[in-house]
């Protein structure tokens, strides 16, 4: 990019977040976030951590407009 | 920096998801009630007892629709933070509101659209129940394949820049992306347990309903999360000043 050597604006310099200050972010919470996705579109469904099933009920809606696999 | 992405993140997907629980509440509910309907016709005629309501219908519609939105925006608001984050300044050399623009776009096509084309939402009553394990392993088989195939396709794109140019090398790389998917959609088992009888308008609306808060969800997580970064952007480049390097 050698315009933007030429004027480096501040908008024109990309946001750049070093690696090690992205990765335990990026693991712990990425880790939360999808366990999140988890609850929302399959416990109680293919996979059950909890036994009944109240949130597949309760979710169920959801579950399927947000193209979950449901019955 | 990070924890202003991903907080900034997790709001924004607060907010897509509200929207995407107007949507599929305004578009989507209409064609889960008459899959219902269908359901309990065809359970009436098998001469099946009707089993109790765990929840009730009124309340799936509407709280039980909207956590499950909302929650579902949340999460993906979060990733989308993050993935922004690992991005951001290393593919392609764009300011945050392009970035964020083309990160939902790609998000779109490769965790909603293409798993889409292969297993599509179905309303309530398109599928026998008993294979709920065997279709979301193929579901999530077919999100994670193509997330990988997603990132192999930008890979190949930036290796092929030098020789190519960036035009030339994005087709390049979009007709090897389409290649390698359709032939895994081809590979991977077909599930068609639809019933024959199944009204055809219904999970016609249903789908383009499922289709559409997918949009709803990516457009808003690319437009507000670039806008909103873009904005303050100079103050957290000049936090950042001095740990972060410059675009080459
Ligand atoms: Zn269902």
């Amino acid at each position: 990019m050698s315009q933007a050597i030429a004027s480096p604006t501040l908008a024109a310099i990309p946001l750049r977040v070093p690696v090690r200050e992205l990765l335990p972010w990026a693991i712990f919470s990425g880790m939360l976030l999808l366990m999140l996705l988890y609850f929302v579109g399959a416990e109680q469904g293919a996979t059950a951590m909890f036994s009944g099933s109240y949130l597949h009920e309760f979710l169920h809606d959801g579950r399927h407009l947000l193209g979950f696999p449901c019955h | 920096m990070v924890r202003t992405l991903l907080v900034r993140g997790l709001w924004v997907g607060l907010i897509a998801g509200l929207l995407v629980l107007g949507f599929a509440y305004l578009f989507g509910e209409a064609s889960i009630d008459r899959a219902i309907d269908f359901e309990e016709h065809a359970a009436r005629a098998a001469g099946e007892p009707h089993g109790a309501e765990l929840v009730s219908r009124s309340v799936q519609s509407t709280i039980g629709l909207a956590v499950a939105t909302v929650v579902y925006g949340v999460a993906f608001g979060g990733i989308f933070a993050l993935v922004f984050a690992a991005v951001s300044g290393r593919v392609g050399h764009h300011g945050p509101r392009v970035t964020a623009a083309l990160l939902a776009l790609v998000g779109f096509v490769s965790v909603s659209l293409v798993p889409f084309l292969k297993y599509p939402a179905n309303p309530p009553a398109a599928n026998n129940a008993t294979s709920i394990q065997e279709r979301t392993g193929l579901y999530v088989a077919m999100v994670l394949i193509s997330v990988a195939i997603t990132i192999a396709a930008i890979a190949l794109g930036r290796r092929l820049i030098p020789r190519f140019g960036v035009w030339n090398a994005t087709l390049l790389s979009i007709a090897a992306f389409v290649l390698v998917i359709a032939g895994v959609q081809l590979a991977l088992p077909t599930v068609n347990e639809t019933p024959a009888d199944f009204p055809a308008t219904v999970l016609y609306q249903f789908r383009v309903a499922s289709l559409g808060s997918q949009a709803v969800l990516w457009a808003t997580l690319g437009l507000l999360f670039g806008w909103v970064t873009e904005r303050n952007l100079p103050r957290a480049w000049s936090a950042h000043a001095h740990t972060a390097t410059p675009a080459r």
